[in-house]
């Protein structure tokens, strides 16, 4: 089961905790993977604890020649994208009352326009293929929403709706659009929290510990299987218990 | 020249599953010959690769009839 032997697929964010772990463990189930991102160094990094079947190509998600380069480059390089993974994000927290432009539109641009664009660079050739896995990391703040995060809580809402109409779009042709919304994932970023902050989150999360990258990765493992080829515009939510919709 | 329309009337064929007879010049992909729109997208990727030439959007969302794909083609190919 969920064996990926033979398939291809481009992670973005897989500089980060869960990119990382998602890169990983498709790689593990036997595809060939391209790791992108902006951290070259990381990248580079990860690519050598893989070994064969990884590449890295850099490229930023606010850039729209860059998402265009990013595709043909990774087409060349792996042949086909078979699995796409939108996981690239990035947060600017602030309350509602004191958020500036920018920050609003940053989150929008590089989450929500930048994961657009780089699916719609993509799907060409899986339309020509008659297969294709689109997966797109959202989050339970995207369903829930999260004080201080109108404008990630937004991007991460609209990535839902939007794979729900490129689910309908392109089910005709074998493509899967499907989100993985992960609850909270002990990662870098929430390691700064205090054990105050942990404590209060986990009083809120049934299964009584953090999520780990691995528990989101292995929802993505599935999404991107055969076996997954039934499942689409679904929004799989990870996390614990924290919020069963 | 003829072979293009030949070449462009056989994609249409072979992509939509209809009769080689209903692929008339001035027969509408949506209209005549079943096409959503998702299969116009395929039909113009298909075309770019037959004659090796890029279909702009622009371009593209003109060509509604066989005859209109086959006119481009002719002023746009390469060989």
């Amino acid at each position: 089961m969920f064996d990926l032997s033979g398939k291809t697929a481009l992670v973005t964010g897989a500089s980060g905790a869960i990119g990382g772990a998602i890169a990983r463990a498709l790689h593990k189930q036997g595809a060939t993977v391209t790791l992108s991102g902006t951290r070259t160094d990381a990248l580079e990094k990860l690519k050598g604890e893989l070994g064969d079947r990884a590449h890295v190509i850099a490229a930023r998600m606010d850039d729209a020649a860059d998402i265009d380069r990013l595709v043909k480059e990774a087409e060349a390089a792996m042949g086909k994208i078979d699995i796409l993974v939108n996981n690239a994000g990035i947060t600017r927290d602030n309350i509602s009352m004191r958020m500036k432009d920018e920050e609003w539109e940053k989150v929008l641009q590089v989450n929500l326009t930048g994961t657009f664009r780089l699916t719609r660079a993509t799907m060409r050739g899986m339309m020509r293929r008659r297969h294709g896995r689109v997966i797109n990391i959202t989050s339970i703040v995207g369903v829930t929403g999260n004080p201080g995060q109108a404008n990630y809580a937004a991007a991460k809402a609209g990535l839902i709706g939007m794979s729900k109409s490129l689910a309908q779009e392109l089910a005709s042709r074998a493509i899967t659009v499907n989100c993985v919304a992960p609850g909270f994932i002990a990662t870098p970023m929430t390691d700064v929290l205090t054990d105050e902050q942990k404590k209060a989150i986990l009083g809120r999360v049934p299964a009584d510990r953090l999520g780990t990258p691995d528990d989101i990765a292995a929802g993505v493992v599935y999404l991107a299987s055969d076996e997954a080829a039934y499942v689409t515009g679904q929004t799989l939510h990870i996390n614990g218990g924290m919020a069963m919709i | 020249m003829s072979d293009i329309a030949e070449r462009v009337k056989k994609i249409v064929v072979e992509h939509l599953g209809v009769e080689a007879a209903q692929v008339k010049e001035d027969a509408k992909f949506i209209d005549d010959l079943g096409a959503d729109s998702l299969d116009t997208v395929e039909l113009v990727m298909a075309f770019e690769e037959e004659f090796g030439i890029e279909i702009p959007d622009d371009a593209a969302e003109k060509i509604q009839t066989v005859g209109d794909a086959i006119g481009f083609i002719k002023s746009n190919a390469k060989s």
